[in-house]
């Protein structure tokens, strides 16, 4: 029973949060749309932490669809060997991690002690941050100690296909019994950070500016006709 | 051909007292919220100086405008890939030093405080944090009138080009009032330099605007632009800049800052120019060539295939007419007296500057005697040194600051002559030859620029109300009623606590 709240509905109810509450910040809220920057304020920590932070977090994106999105079965088509994908793993993993909770943390005091940043930060931009630092914390302990101290834990076999059938709506929860509970722990965090992102500034990620590759560089538009993005 | 018009504005410094009034006007009316204390969409500077924000015009550390460089044009800053390798830091924006920190007083002391010895003092206190500050050091005007003299006047990135040394005796030195606004650029590098695409240039009248909603807070429009005239609202997380006043102007009237001018110096008109010839405009190698290139985009507004295209591409004949009798148009395009700011920045900027002439004249003592000869050289012993001026208006070419200054010249002598009399009429008719101006011209000249009266200096045919959909309900609509926080509504850091 406890299996079917944690790893059937608690998800499903985390992802239905950000999902519709996402679309409802981006319908009606286009006015606090926005990567809320303080490098106004401040620079030069700015200039470590986030790029630290960023960089990393996208590193760890990656190194997540590799090992939560592509199934086991794809490696060993592809002749990478088990051991060879877990070094990979564990260092390339383990050092994004790492710049992810160091960036957040540099983020965290700069936040915690310059004053003009300070002042303004609000609630919610702490609990962005520390919850970060939370589940990327999680992440790298488990990455980089319980991996290399404990076992190699085979995730693609266990949490990987788990987290696929969350999506073919055919959740095999028992696969998430056995897991031993670190890792548990960084996926119950990670999902209950997901249902946090249309209450924080964290919506900001869904508006990397890619089109901006692609566009001409000088815009015009006309006063009438032009279609808003937003509802209201 | 694409034919657009655009709003765009004449500063005639000549006239500019350094009141300040056009600031606070603006500021009353557009960035009095909080988020927006530190910004001055428009702005007095008292030049040489190092202006505001701290030497903006040092590119090579703003790494505003564009460049050209292996025969393409692009942005200074760099190019879309390198913004967004930069995405979670700009190494070139400002920061609130670069401006000010705003700040209020304590002015509740005075009648809270308990009875005691001394007098209360309302102590300065920070808009952005709410803490005293001891001492105030720097301010949006902190240099006005060569306050700080010889300390402050080596900022100036100008006369860090220039060759000669400034004088800085009080019986020697100059100085003068550069009033800024956005310039409304064709070719807008703020435009550009925004990865959401959140800022545009207006079809229907160019003025240059931030569309609120779309904004993302990236902040590269704030150093993009050269002359660092986009800010960004540390309340709000957009960015913010003038906006022409364009409520007022779509209904025929001048922007606040012009219609509160003391000394009269503005003048608002409407220009026609070709938007496909801009890029190439912009493109040419030299940067002393970037000012006729730009003259090469205006169309003439008289022309009767420009107005017949025109028409047909949708501009209405009440615009054609107002592009006709624009103010800006005779002075920038026609008379050729009125320059671009900084146009090496490549931006090909639509607010235009008649360099001032005044305090040069007082070089000429007996006027009666000089004749075309004696006119030109007092024109390069003018206190203000035509190299300063050039290193502003012209992308450091003196040739043409001085033919400007010769027009402005030959119109006083000419004026001198016809209401004082005494000055040789063949001496007169040669310094008119040699500013290349008729006696028609002069005289239209002289009236637009000393005694033209609001509806001559301000030529502005209203926003095209025709093509709006929904005209029933944007009536009495407020436009940036989201924007504004609802009165009363507490947002300062310090009132928030206590
Ligand atoms: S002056 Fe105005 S239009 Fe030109 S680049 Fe700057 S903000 Fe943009
Ligand atoms: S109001 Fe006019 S005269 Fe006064 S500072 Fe502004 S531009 Fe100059």
């Amino acid at each position: 029973m406890e299996g079917i709240f944690w790893w059937v509905i608690f998800p499903y109810l985390t992802l239905a949060i950000m999902i519709i509450g996402s679309i409802y910040r981006f319908a009606y809220g286009q006015l606090s749309w926005v990567a809320p920057s303080t490098e106004f304020f401040e620079k030069k920590w700015l200039k470590i932490g986030s790029p630290l932070f960023h960089y990393g977090l996208l590193f760890a994106i990656i190194g997540h669809i590799m090992g939560v999105f592509i199934p086991i079965e794809f490696y060993h088509w592809m002749g990478v060997s088990d051991h060879l994908y877990h070094i990979g793993a564990i260092y390339g993993g383990g050092l994004a991690g790492l710049m992810v909770v160091v960036g957040a943390i540099i983020l965290l005091i700069r936040k915690m002690t310059i004053d003009r940043v300070r002042v303004h930060a609000t609630f919610a931009d702490f609990f962005s941050v520390i919850s970060l630092i939370i589940v990327a914390g999680i992440g790298v302990y488990m990455t980089l100690v319980y991996n290399l101290t404990v076992v190699e834990y085979e995730y693609r076999l266990t949490i990987g296909p788990w987290f696929r059938s969350l999506f073919t709506f055919n959740p095999q929860y028992e696969l998430m019994l056995g897991v031993p509970f670190i890792f548990k722990l960084h996926v119950i965090t990670g999902f209950a950070l997901f249902a946090s992102v249309p209450f924080t500034k964290l919506v900001h990620f869904y508006s990397v500016p890619v089109h901006y590759l692609g566009r001409s560089p000088q815009q015009y538009r006309s006063r009438v006709g032009y279609k808003r993005r937003g509802l209201e | 051909m694409r034919i657009k018009a655009q709003v765009s504005m004449v500063m005639h410094l000549d006239k500019c007292i350094g009141c300040h009034t056009c600031s606070v006007t603006c500021k009353s009316t557009w960035t009095n919220r909080p988020g927006t204390e530190y910004m001055w969409f428009n702005n007095v500077e008292t030049r040489p100086g190092p202006g505001y924000p701290k030497q903006w015009e040092d590119q090579d550390r703003y790494k505003g405008g564009w460049e050209y460089k292996d025969g393409k044009l692009r942005l200074r800053a760099g190019g879309p890939l390198s913004k967004l390798k930069n995405i979670f830091y700009n190494p070139n924006m400002g920061t609130l030093d670069d401006y000010y920190e705003p700040w209020t007083y304590d002015y509740e002391n005075l009648i809270k405080s308990e009875k005691s010895e001394h007098l209360p003092v309302a102590r300065p206190q920070s808009m952005i944090t709410g803490k005293y500050i001891d001492k105030p050091e720097w301010g949006s005007n902190w240099d006005d009138d060569l306050a700080g003299g010889s300390e402050i006047v080596p900022m100036d990135p100008n006369v860090q080009e220039l060759q000669e040394h400034i004088a800085m005796e009080y019986e020697k030195t100059f100085m003068m009032y550069l009033p800024r606004i956005c310039e409304h650029c064709l070719n807008p590098s703020c435009v550009a330099s925004c990865p959401s695409g959140a800022l545009y240039k207006r079809d229907e009248d160019g003025i240059v605007l931030v569309d609120q909603e779309e904004c993302r807070g990236w902040r590269f429009c704030m150093n993009g632009c050269p002359y660092n005239k986009v800010y960004y609202n540390w309340n709000t997380h957009k960015a913010e800049k003038c906006n022409f006043c364009y409520p007022r102007t779509e209904a025929g009237l001048p922007t606040i800052c012009s219609e509160t001018c003391v000394g009269r110096i503005r003048y608002i008109g409407v220009v026609l120019y070709d938007a496909d010839k801009v890029k190439e405009a912009a493109s040419v190698e030299d940067p002393q060539d970037l000012y006729e290139a730009q003259l090469d985009c205006f169309l003439d507004p008289f022309d009767p295939e420009v107005i017949a295209e025109a028409e047909k591409q949708g501009i209405n004949n009440e615009w054609i007419k107002g592009a006709q009798d624009s103010p800006v148009y005779k002075m920038a395009m026609k008379w050729k007296i009125a320059l671009p700011l900084h146009p090496e920045y490549r931006t090909m900027p639509m607010v235009w500057y008649v360099p001032p002439l005044s305090p040069i004249m007082n070089h000429v003592t007996n006027e009666q005697e000089l004749n075309t000869d004696g006119y030109i050289p007092a024109i390069d012993q003018m206190r203000i040194p035509v190299e300063y001026l050039a290193s502003l208006l012209s992308a450091g070419d003196t040739e043409v600051i001085r033919k400007v200054l010769l027009k402005l010249t030959a119109m006083r002598v000419h004026m001198r002559s016809i209401n004082v009399g005494g000055i040789d009429p063949l001496n007169e008719s040669k310094l008119l030859d040699e500013a290349g101006m008729s006696v028609e011209d002069i005289e239209d000249m002289a009236r637009l620029l000393g005694v033209a009266k609001y509806d001559e200096r301000f030529v502005i045919p209203t926003g095209r109300r025709e093509m709006d959909d929904d005209l029933h309900y944007e009536q009495g609509a407020c436009s940036i009623e989201d924007l504004a926080p609802p009165e009363g509504m507490v947002t300062y850091p310090f009132e928030r606590g206590s």
